[in-house]
């Protein structure tokens, strides 16, 4: 069915037709709206049985998530950047015990300085942490791949983590196709865990191991996400057939044939580039995109089949290795070994900062001409930054930098150094 | 297997797993049909009383709800001693997180059962979280506060063996004044641990007023089982605080064990008492009242107290406390 409504709402209510057991959410902006709306339904009774549990911080939401799933129960969360790290032990650990907790993660900046504004700095600090991680671009899509992350985590028994750019997508309306109970059941079968706690049967979880076979262990779980390399694109097909819509899967090319540049990003900021590619496109110019969805475990080989044609890659990115560059154009470099090609790394639109249609179009046109700089930062106010290097030269105690930056551009009341 | 009378000669009430009394005031361990819930061969040290705890606890549980129980278990002796993988002592279904989440693991599952149940998709079962002092008292004690105010249907077990013992007997916010451990050593001119009066849990649970809180030690382990007993009589939230004597962390001899436990409770430095709904109910009566020296002086974690000077102070300091507790928990009469 058609309707108009916020992203959050929308999955809450595609999360609530995947009949979860226990849902628990600690609130952080972004995240709140979603988790709002499934107590809202939990508590009316329109999602039932299930039990929504109130806790006390991220850990402990994680924590509950990770006792109902190995109770049985499906388990969800969300959450988003502190809140996000505040819980990262216990997101190791679910994946560790496999267990097919669906979280989503509203992504967002991580302080300090404190910022409650989009990018991907948080679930790209949990990239090594086990976890499936789908990055979606638009609403309809993060709706659609909280139902396919529930079918797959539960087959692998592996957690998933479906990531929505924070307020971009969280909370825009948008016209959204809101599937059926009916289809959703047919898609989705009932959770059967491979480990259950159970009176019946005995076992014990998660057991002290040595290194006799901790290796093996951790080897085991990277097998694991290279199936779902395989599992996600039949997953995506089969969701297709009952839906009606492509949705998910590994990557997607947008106008690639016969490319000379090709532009990397994941999430909303695809919807920009698309249109600057568009627009660059009509005056003749040999540009497209590749969205990548499955950020975890990384297609890599889908990305070098994507990437092939191309002279040159330029790879947007709403994260930061710091003291390296990219964290994504470090995963696309890898993909990229052995292509002779040119390789740019723009670090954009931290913190919220807007990432525009001109700003990308210049970057293009340089990028075309090969004359970017390898790292580069997307409308980086270079005054501000030589201010502060400046100032930090002149006296040892000069204040904290936020606070300094943000008196230079009169945000905060003068007092000078 | 129905139960076998045995015959022995010892007489009294009190001897030999009770074994001589009617079979319903029998302890769960006298039984031949015990339920072996955390069996042999695990690899605790010798004289454990977490180990001996949490045998009795979990038996009396398992007995309380005819084997219908659940355990999580935060990282600790508890776990590491029971589960070298790919041995586990455990006979129950038993989940290991983490250090600091048990209780919100205990939440999830209780939360997952009860959906199940409300599915008739499984029978009654409850829920036992367990952890030892510091996984409760300090790193999860935000977890467990958040279970006690939501009033989760979990019977959470503390195993206090006052310290950090996992790790190599580090202190613990459990860990008594004056005593020393490998981060309160005994230098200075206050050896050991700095004096305040400690976090003791059992109060601070009683004021999330939950239904059930108690506390005990290995000397009476008929107690220890009467309470888990009691405590599964009722739903919501329950705390258990039992106190374990380590050889290893106390400077003990392994056959002292019990003896340290029983000293703990006749000097009043640990109270045993049990409260519902916030307000207490009973107190175990000192039998024996005994100055605190009888307690601090056999373990080597109290020696620089008596050695090379004699520190009255600190001493007279430790007697206060456990006066307070004979006070505040009335335990000369035992109510
Ligand atoms: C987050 C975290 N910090 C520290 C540790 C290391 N650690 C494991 S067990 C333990 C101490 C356990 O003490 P306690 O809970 O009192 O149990 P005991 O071993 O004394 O029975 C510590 C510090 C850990 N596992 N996780
Ligand atoms: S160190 Fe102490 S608590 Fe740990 S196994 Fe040994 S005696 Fe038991």
């Amino acid at each position: 069915m058609l309707k108009q409504c916020e992203g959050s709402r929308a999955v809450a209510e595609a999360v609530a037709l995947c009949r979860p057991e226990v849902v628990c959410a600690y609130p952080i902006s972004p995240q709140t709206h979603i988790v709002e709306a499934l107590g809202e339904m939990v508590k009316a009774g329109t999602l039932s049985p299930c039990e929504f549990i109130n806790v006390e911080s991220e850990f402990a939401a994680m924590s509950v998530a990770i006792g109902a799933s190995a109770a049985g129960a499906r388990s969800y969360t969300a959450t988003a950047s502190q809140g996000l790290l505040f819980m990262a032990e216990a997101v190791f650990n679910a994946s560790g015990l496999g267990l097919p907790i669906v979280m989503t993660v509203a992504n967002r900046a991580i302080g300090a300085p404190i910022n409650i504004w989009n990018d991907h700095s948080d679930a790209l600090a949990m990239r090594d942490a086990g976890w499936i991680q789908l990055f979606a671009e638009n609403n309809q899509e993060a709706l659609d791949l909280h139902i396919q992350a529930f079918r797959l985590g539960e087959e692998l028994s592996l957690p998933v983590m479906v990531c929505m750019d924070g307020f971009i997508l969280t909370h825009a309306y948008e016209r959204v196709d809101m599937p059926t109970q009916e289809q959703v059941d047919a898609y989705l079968p009932k959770y059967e865990p491979r480990q259950v706690l159970d009176p019946a049967e005995p076992v014990s979880i998660g057991a002290m191991v040595g290194p006799e076979a901790f290796m093996e262990v951790r080897y085991l779980a990277h097998a694991k996400q290279m199936e779902a390399l395989k599992l996600i694109p039949a997953y995506a097909a089969e969701f297709c057939s009952i839906f009606g819509r492509d949705s998910g899967g590994l990557t997607h090319t947008y106008r690639c044939e016969d490319a000379e540049t090709i532009v990397v990003a994941m999430g909303s900021v695809l919807g920009t580039i698309k249109d600057v590619v568009d627009e660059m496109r009509a005056q003749g110019h040999k540009i497209g995109a590749l969205g990548i969805t499955l950020f975890r475990p990384f297609p890599l080989e889908g990305v070098r089949a994507g990437l092939a044609g191309a002279k040159r890659v330029v790879v947007i990115e709403k994260s930061m290795a710091v003291g390296l560059g990219g964290i994504l154009s470090t995963n696309v470099r890898m993909a990229l070994s052995g292509l002779h090609m040119h390789g740019y790394t723009v670090i954009a639109g931290l913190g919220g900062r807007a990432i525009t249609k001109k700003s990308l179009t210049e970057l293009f046109l340089k990028a075309e001409k090969d004359t970017l700089e390898h790292v580069t930062f997307l409308d980086l106010d270079w005054a501000m930054v030589n201010k502060q290097l400046e100032r930090e030269k002149a006296h040892r105690r000069c204040g904290p930098v936020a606070e300094n930056l943000l008196r230079d551009i009169g945000v905060v009341a003068a007092r000078n150094y | 297997m129905s139960y076998q009378p045995i015959k022995f000669y010892q007489t009294g009430t009190f001897t030999v797993g009770n074994r001589l009394l009617p079979p319903e005031q029998r302890s769960v361990q006298a039984q031949v049909k015990r339920y072996n819930s955390i069996n042999s061969g695990h690899r605790a040290c010798q004289g454990c009383g977490e180990a001996l705890g949490a045998r009795y606890a979990i038996d009396a549980a398992m007995e309380a709800t005819n084997g219908r129980v659940i355990c999580a278990n935060a990282t600790g002796c508890l776990e590491v001693f029971s589960t070298p993988y790919p041995e586990t002592s455990w006979q129950v279904p038993w989940l290991h997180s983490l250090f600091g989440n048990t209780a919100a693991v205990a939440t999830g599952i209780a939360a997952a059962l009860k959906v199940k149940m409300h599915k008739g998709e499984r029978r009654h079962i409850r829920v036992v979280a367990q952890g030892g002092d510091g996984g409760t008292t300090d790193i999860g004690f935000g977890c467990l506060s958040g279970m006690f105010e939501r009033n989760d249907d979990v019977l959470y077990i503390c195993y206090d063996n006052n310290g950090y013992m996992n790790t190599g007997v580090q202190r613990s916010s459990a860990t008594p004044p004056a005593a020393r451990t490998t981060t309160t050593p005994a230098a200075g001119p206050e050896p050991g641990n700095p004096f305040g009066q400690g976090k003791f849990v059992p109060a601070i649970a009683m004021a999330h007023e939950i239904p059930y809180v108690a506390t005990a030690t290995v000397a009476d382990l008929r107690d220890l089982e009467a309470k888990v007993r009691r405590a599964m009589e009722f739903h919501g939230a329950r705390y258990l605080h039992i106190l374990v004597p380590c050889p290893l962390g106390w400077g003990t001899q392994p056959n002292e064990t019990i003896k340290m436990a029983r000293l703990a409770k006749e000097t009043g430095l640990f109270p045993v008492f049990e409260a519902e709904y916030g307000e207490q109910k009973s107190a175990l009566a000192i039998r024996h009242p005994l100055p605190v020296e009888e307690y601090l002086k056999p373990q080597k974690r109290f020696a620089h107290l008596f050695a090379p000077k004699l520190r009255t102070e600190a001493i007279a300091r430790l007697q206060a406390l456990a006066d307070r507790n004979i006070r505040k928990y009335k335990l000369l009469e035992g109510m």
